[in-house]
């Protein structure tokens, strides 16, 4: 039978609480809980990147992270980087302005994925790039335009372009 | 003028926010959850089932088995209907079957309460099964002890085409001829869009609504009605945005079972989220096409005969059946025009999963048999394999008998130029032949052709509906879907051109519902730029003509000497503004003496078609103690005729380009020799390409404006996936001397082969 067990964590900056199936995962919490449905399902495991979410600073696939585990957590999802009068972050306009985004099923996860790695502020070569960014799948960019959005939006706050 | 404008995605804005709404963020939180029990034979029949103890788990619902659903056969291919039985879909599916045909197959479904209490109740489910003998191999089925899949199918040959043109058998006998033979197999892959298909159906009165994550909505209403043995009206299919489709969603996939599904619980929402799983096994997939080709050549490269022959495996069910073979067998005739040319090709049933529509329709595979052997022989005579190409490809003014197509530029030779000189072919190529060592380069390339719709094999029609608002904005309505190639935006790019009013001010209604929206058959082919352009430039002229028949009520000038350009009524004869869009529009509806609702509608019936060209120029460095490939650079050029939006015709070439590589080098779906299961089910194991697989992706175009188009466009969405493969097997050839000719080109593949050349 289902145990159920109450999670409060603070979601976009807003503390919550709600009761989960212990066997739920974040993914599902997000979705169906909160209706975050940015945060997409692409295969469940682990494997794709769609639902990535950032945990107290660190990009994790939330299909395979228990949403009890949230407790006392922050979590971000693409939903909060909105300004509250509907200003677009950096990266967000920059994906626009690069043609990244096509069915855009995977773009909030690697968006999320972009996020964390800006906050670095550090520089990276475009292969050190491809290697941080390889944990998203996608089928439809061939990658290339999302390369260039991180790229320009990661020059771009180091003032370099 | 906003045709060839890179201007931003109409969706761009609502993707990146996350506020884009896909089937599954649009169902409600309380629907059912049915998931499928899966045949764990691959040939057989099911002689029971026992669902007593997955009913006793709470939460179950109910549990349909092959036993209780209508006996209504069903094709499930996304063509369009045809009114003659004769080119009529095979009819070949139920919505759950007690006669299983591959390892997977559908055999019960539970509608549950929750995901949880459906997964339990899946393994809680007893099958007696019957085990049959299975067969996975394409030309072991056709043998005649073979097992059988269908009494209707002898030898499981669904389908059977040839081409005889000239005389082979004399042909052959001139002197001075070589010959050149080899066999090329290609793998099964999967599209992996990234979202999986799901669906959701409920009812309303006694009509049937399915949400599904869909190419093609109108058609699948047809086939649920079929399914269901419900006249089609009585079905409603919503498609909202969708994460990708590549050909896969371009079937009715699980729309019928769900659809039946709800009627089962009094048309309570029940939803239908297929796993990834699912998806690579009991969805569709491309067909594995084995071809032995046989070319006789002249000693100047000439073709004296060629003979094709083309096994292409179908899997357990028909879908899109023989049109795949034999649009890729097809293509070579036209590729290198030859008199003399004998070609078969064969779609064989196998006890595999259903191979249907994907990227290329039996082009990739057809060009990787075609081109690999140019190569061949071009080499083979000391000639350049660009030289060789330019002398015997298709020429310029070339016209084809049955599609009325027509070459009107030297694009081959445009496309070619652009390819060789960005991958500085001509040094590369003569420099590369000369390697010793374990490291070495090589350069590639190849080229194809492809059709741009369906027309003259099936119906191409397009309907659009434009309705104007008080503000002189417009929507748009088409059946031609987004399915994140940008078509909405392609098409308000269009109507703001042919209605004459401001790109802002048009708005493509995204969501099909086939209750509300204009009939179509949506996105395959890579038709949808295409005829939908049709539609959209008869519908905004009706418009147009309607509005500045208006406009004479106002400006008392005739509307033959008032224009619409850029949202104002210009009087032509001298370019004044009389009034804008804006003030008519609100005008014509708030009337008291004429009020009038602005809108159009028509259909436009395509009866032509367009080649579209390109190439791929790929160089690889090839490490040949560990017969590994890294791609080092890659170019595709392609002429689509005139750009609507460069950047993302661009960006839809990188995304084609991305999948060829995935095929030339890394995807294959694996099979049980020993139960015919698939192996390599996911994400893990099936290696789609990722972030580091690729380097730069070039993408680069020849922009000879398509006579036969309204926009001057033909097709771009399939045609970046298929001259990839052979690049980059040309560009191993050019490092190694060492031919490959089965994809992809693994380290095992290219392992024994390495040592049957003395390699290693």
């Amino acid at each position: 039978m289902a145990q159920y067990k109450l999670v409060k964590c603070t979601i976009n900056g807003k503390e919550t609480e709600t009761m989960v199936d212990v066997r739920a995962s974040l993914t599902d919490m997000l979705r169906n809980d909160y209706r975050l449905t940015s945060v997409k399902k692409g295969c469940e495991v682990g494997e794709c990147g769609a639902c990535n979410v950032i945990i107290d600073g660190e990009c994790f696939n939330s299909c395979i992270y228990l949403a009890i585990w949230a407790e006392g957590k922050k979590i971000q999802t693409l939903e909060s980087l909105l300004g509250p009068g509907g200003e677009l972050a950096d990266i967000q306009q920059a994906f626009i302005d690069e043609a990244a985004v096509q069915c855009g099923f995977c773009t909030p996860g690697f968006i999320m994925t972009a996020v964390q790695l800006l906050e670095t502020r550090k520089e990276y070569t475009r292969e050190e790039l491809r290697k941080h960014l390889a944990g998203n799948l996608c089928r439809c960019t061939g990658y290339e335009n999302i390369l260039n959005a991180v790229e320009k939006t990661m020059l771009r706050r180091l003032g370099k372009l | 003028m906003t045709v060839g404008q890179s201007v931003p995605r109409v969706d761009a804005l609502d993707k990146v926010i996350g506020r884009a709404k896909y089937t599954d963020d649009l169902c409600e939180k309380n629907a059912y959850t049915a998931k499928i029990l899966h045949s764990t034979i691959a040939n057989g029949i099911v002689k029971s089932i026992d669902v007593s103890e997955a009913l006793n788990i709470p939460g179950v619902v109910k549990i349909v088995t092959c036993f209780d659903v209508p006996k209504f056969l069903f094709p499930t291919a996304g063509h369009p209907w045809s009114t003659d039985p004769a080119h009529q879909d095979v009819a070949d599916r139920l919505l759950l079957t007690d006669r299983v045909r591959f390892y997977g197959d559908d055999v019960a479904a539970v509608i549950a309460e929750t995901e949880v209490a459906a997964k339990q109740a899946l393994e809680a489910i007893k099958v007696e099964y019957e085990a049959y003998p299975f067969v996975l191999d394409v030309q072991e089925a056709m043998k005649p002890d073979a097992p059988q899949l269908f009494d209707a199918y002898p030898n499981n040959i669904l389908g059977h085409s040839s081409i005889r043109r000239g005389n082979y058998e004399e042909a052959i006998k001139e002197p001075g001829l070589t010959k050149f033979e080899a066999w090329y197999e290609t793998p099964t892959v999967q599209h992996c869009h990234i979202e999986n298909h799901i669906c959701y159906a409920s009812m309303e009165g006694n009509r049937i609504t399915v949400v599904s994550s869909t190419q093609i909505p109108h058609i699948v209403r047809r086939i649920v009605g079929q399914a269901l043995g419900i006249p089609w009206g009585d079905v409603r299919i919503v498609k909202p945005y969708i994460g990708g489709g590549f050909g896969n969603k371009q079937d009715s996939l699980y729309e019928p079972l769900c659809a039946y599904l709800t009627t089962q619980v009094g048309g309570r929402p029940v939803k239908i989220d297929v796993t990834r799983e699912e998806t690579f096994v009991c969805n569709r997939v491309r067909h594995a096409i084995r071809s032995h080709l046989i070319s006789w050549v002249r000693p100047d490269g000439s073709f004296a005969a060629r003979k094709l022959e083309c096994y292409s495996n179908q899997g357990a069910y028909a879908s899109h059946g023989h049109g795949i073979a034999a649009k890729g067998m097809n293509a070579l005739p036209q590729l290198y025009p030859c008199d003399n040319m004998e070609c078969d090709s064969y779609t064989v049933f196998t006890n595999r999963p259903v191979a249907g529509a994907m990227r290329g329709y039996g082009i990739p595979q057809a060009m990787f048999a075609a081109e690999s052997q140019t190569d061949d022989i071009a080499i083979a005579l000391g000639i350049d394999p660009v030289e060789y190409r330019r002398k015997y490809l298709m020429p310029a003014g070339y016209v084809d008998g049955f599609s009325k197509n027509e070459n009107y530029f030297d694009t081959f030779n445009q496309c070619m130029d652009k390819g060789k000189k960005y991958i500085d072919f001509d040094r590369k190529f003569k420099e590369y032949q000369k390697q010793t060592g374990p490291i070495r380069k090589g350069v590639g390339c190849s080229v194809f052709w492809y059709n741009t719709g369906v027309w003259p094999i099936s119906l191409e029609s397009s309907s659009c509906r434009m309705v104007l608002n008080q503000d002189g904005s417009v929507q748009v309505q088409l059946a031609e879907t987004e399915i994140g190639q940008g078509a909405d935006t392609a098409f308000a790019q269009m109507t703001a051109d042919a209605l004459g009013i401001n790109f802002n001010k048009v708005h493509v209604i995204s969501t099909q519902d086939t209750d509300v929206t204009p009939f179509g058959t949506s996105a395959y082919a890579s038709r949808q730029t295409y005829v939908g352009g049709f539609a959209i430039k008869q519908t905004a002229l009706l418009l147009k003509e309607r509005i500045l028949k208006y406009a004479y009520e106002l400006t008392r000038m005739p509307s033959f000497e008032l224009d619409l350009v850029e949202g104002q009524i210009i009087r032509k004869t001298d370019g004044r503004v009389m009034i804008s869009l804006a003030e008519l529009a609100t005008e014509a509806l708030y009337s008291m003496s004429h009020s009038e609702h602005m809108t159009s509608e028509s259909t436009y019936q395509i009866k032509s078609n367009a080649y579209s060209f390109g190439c791929c120029f790929a160089e690889v460095e090839v490490d040949i103690p560990l017969c590994k490939v890294t791609l080092v650079d890659i170019i595709n050029v392609h002429d689509a005729g005139q750009l609507i939006n460069p950047a993302l015709a661009e960006a839809q070439v990188h995304g084609g380009m991305s999948m060829g590589i995935g095929y030339a080098l890394s995807e294959q779906l694996l099979f049980d020799p020993k139960t015919g299961k698939t192996l390599n089910d996911n994400l893990l194991d099936y290696k789609l390409s990722t972030f580091v697989d690729h380097p730069h992706l070039e993408a680069q175009f020849v922009e000879n404006f398509e006579p036969t188009s309204s926009f001057g466009t033909k097709a771009l969405g399939e045609p970046p996936v298929c001259p990839v493969a052979p690049a980059i097997r040309n560009a191993i050839l050019n490092a190694t001397g060492v031919a490959i000719n089965n994809i992809p080109m693994t380290p095992h593949i290219l392992f024994e082969r390495f040592k049957e050349e003395g390699l290693i």
